[in-house]
């Protein structure tokens, strides 16, 4: 049933985004975006529609989504039932670091997640129909079986860390609510430039799609600690090699009047979004490499 | 035994991905090594580990991950699926046993798992860290028939879930709901002997606890003398009898169905 829905509604974005105003052919950048989004948005569409079909599943899927990313929580409770506190942080700090990595991975996942998959179109051939359809290869790739459920993740998340912000005893200025919903936002970019890098590694590596979760998932199990639990090796890489620290070490310090171990002056927690854009820029470049250089399997 | 090889050798061709597998094991292992550190740093004998011990914990946990499909993966996708396309008919009337045939397939995949993802990330951890590894060969021995009875229990209750499909047409969101109780109750995220109060004497009774945390405790020889390697094995032996016969009479009021539904 599900497949039904899906070849129709292949059909139907195939046939509306050839009848768009900007004609493939002629598509300047602009326009190239915004068939991108439009693109993505049906297909989106077409699977979230596919996705209600079980409804009982869906609803299993989105709070067990929600649910693996409490327990993570219940785990970092469990230890505190023992200590106080853990490299010098309390339970509220970490809860911070924690909400808002979640949060930024769970929007990144959403959007972007299902770039990973893009081992098994190569590998299958499905891949080749994608690329004769009028709408640019990544964002089918991305929208590629859009799940909803991932919204658990980011609700979940976005509770932990407006329970942090609640609770925690930090003086309140201007930059730092700002720098909140930055940290957030910037740091699902950046998530989302490794997705985009893992992706296009794929090209090149054919089933290595696992190593991008070790800077994903890994990432963020790392992120819901405090920077100093960790070896200053770990923390340079996360910094200066794969910027992860911009996700949310470095702006939670500021937000919490904490110095960096490593010794960076404050401002750079506000760098977040220009990290994002440098991550992201790399990585779609990666991916158009990866594109033009992709042979057929033939199959 | 046929069945168990191809299941080996469908998961051997995939060199990359076990490449890719044994990267992602070590660097979660280095990750969740460091918090253990902190918190056996501030908490000596948590749990009732030393630090080389909770050390072990984590690198051995990274190791059987893939085999024991703690976090998803596994055969049940592909019954489910089979169940859905009605495929299933095709092999209710082969002249092996369903169960048997997963049990042997899916042994198969772990086999190669255990071998192909398992040893390098112990060996990373090993290198890196002072880990608590048994110098007895025997104790390494129980360790393994405890491995193997955990990947029973684990293969049982995922046999399990792959024929709720009968009834449920279609398992992502009860398979989303399995893993997160195996990552909780398995001791994937923290010892189950961190686990608090009644709660945590609970958790260490299902079978879940026959998963990682009882094969662990047979490596790190916790549980005390001849005795305690029989009743911790005995545990794990009980729930897979268990959890193999509630498979039987599930399957075979499922396979009643089949004929309902027409395939």
């Amino acid at each position: 049933m599900a497949e039904a829905a899906a070849a129709a509604g292949t059909a139907a974005v195939t046939r509306e985004a050839g009848a768009g105003e900007a004609g493939p052919g002629e598509a300047g950048p602009r326009g190239r975006l915004w068939e991108g989004l439009r693109g993505y948005g049906l297909i989106a569409g077409m699977w979230i529609r596919s996705t209600m079909t079980y409804r009982m599943s869906f609803l299993l899927a989105t709070v067990g989504n929600a649910a693996i990313t409490v327990l993570d929580f219940v785990a970092i409770a469990v230890m505190f039932s023992h200590v106080d506190a853990l490299g010098g942080f309390t339970l509220p700090e970490i809860a911070l670091l924690y909400g808002a990595c979640s949060a930024s991975l769970g929007l990144a996942d959403l959007l972007l997640g299902n770039t990973e998959r893009v081992g098994t179109r190569i590998r299958d051939g499905s891949l080749d129909t994608m690329l004769v359809r009028p709408v640019p290869l990544l964002a089918q790739v991305a929208a590629d079986r859009f799940a909803l459920r991932r919204l658990g993740r980011i609700v979940q998340g976005l509770g932990v860390l407006g329970w942090a912000v609640s609770v925690l005893d930090v003086h309140w200025t201007p930059a730092k609510v700002l720098l909140v919903p930055v940290m957030v936002v910037a740091g699902a970019g950046i998530f989302g430039g490794v997705l985009v890098a893992g992706a296009a590694f794929q090209f090149v590596a054919g089933d290595a799609a696992e190593v991008q979760n070790s800077f994903t998932y890994g990432g963020c199990t790392m992120l819901q600690y405090p920077p100093t639990v960790f070896a200053k090796e770990l923390l340079r890489g996360a910094t200066f090699v794969v910027p992860l620290a911009f996700v949310n070490w470095l702006p939670a310090l500021y937000v919490l009047g904490r110095p960096d171990p490593l010794g960076l002056p404050g401002w750079v927690a506000f760098l977040s979004p220009l990290v994002a854009f440098a991550v992201f820029l790399p990585a779609s470049l990666a991916w158009r490499a990866g594109v033009r250089s992709y042979r057929s399997t033939g199959s | 035994m046929s069945v168990a090889a191809g299941g080996f050798r469908r998961y051997a061709t995939y060199g990359t991905a076990t490449a890719a597998g044994v990267f992602t094991n070590t660097v979660f292992g280095f990750i969740v090594a460091y918090t253990y550190l902190a918190l056996w740093d501030e908490r000596p004998h948590l749990g009732g580990y030393d630090q080389a011990q909770a050390l072990t914990f984590v690198w051995v946990s990274q190791s059987l991950l893939a085999a024991g499909s703690l976090i998803g993966g596994g055969f049940q996708e592909e019954l489910q699926e089979r169940i859905r396309t009605g495929d299933i008919a095709v092999d209710l009337y082969r002249p092996a046993d369903l169960q048997a045939w997963w049990l042997a397939a899916d042994l198969g995949r772990a086999g190669f798992q255990l071998l192909g993802r398992g040893v390098l990330p112990l060996v990373a951890g090993a290198c890196a860290f002072t880990l608590a590894l048994p110098s007895d060969p025997l104790r390494w021995l129980l360790f393994l028939v405890s491995v193997c009875l955990g990947l029973v229990v684990g293969f049982a209750v995922r046999y399990l879930l792959g024929l709720a499909a009968f009834w449920l047409l279609e398992g992502s969101g009860v398979n989303m709901m399995a893993t997160v109780v195996t990552i909780f109750c398995s001791g994937m995220l923290l010892p189950l002997t961190v686990f608090p109060g009644g709660f945590g004497e609970l958790v260490r009774l299902l079978p879940w606890a026959a998963m990682l945390q009882v094969p662990l405790d047979v490596l790190l020889g916790t549980h005390t003398g001849a005795g305690g390697a029989v009743r911790a094995l005995g545990f794990q032996a009980a729930w897979a009898l268990a959890l193999l016969g509630a498979g039987r009479l599930v399957q075979s009021a499922a396979t009643r169905k089949v004929v309902v539904q027409g395939g």
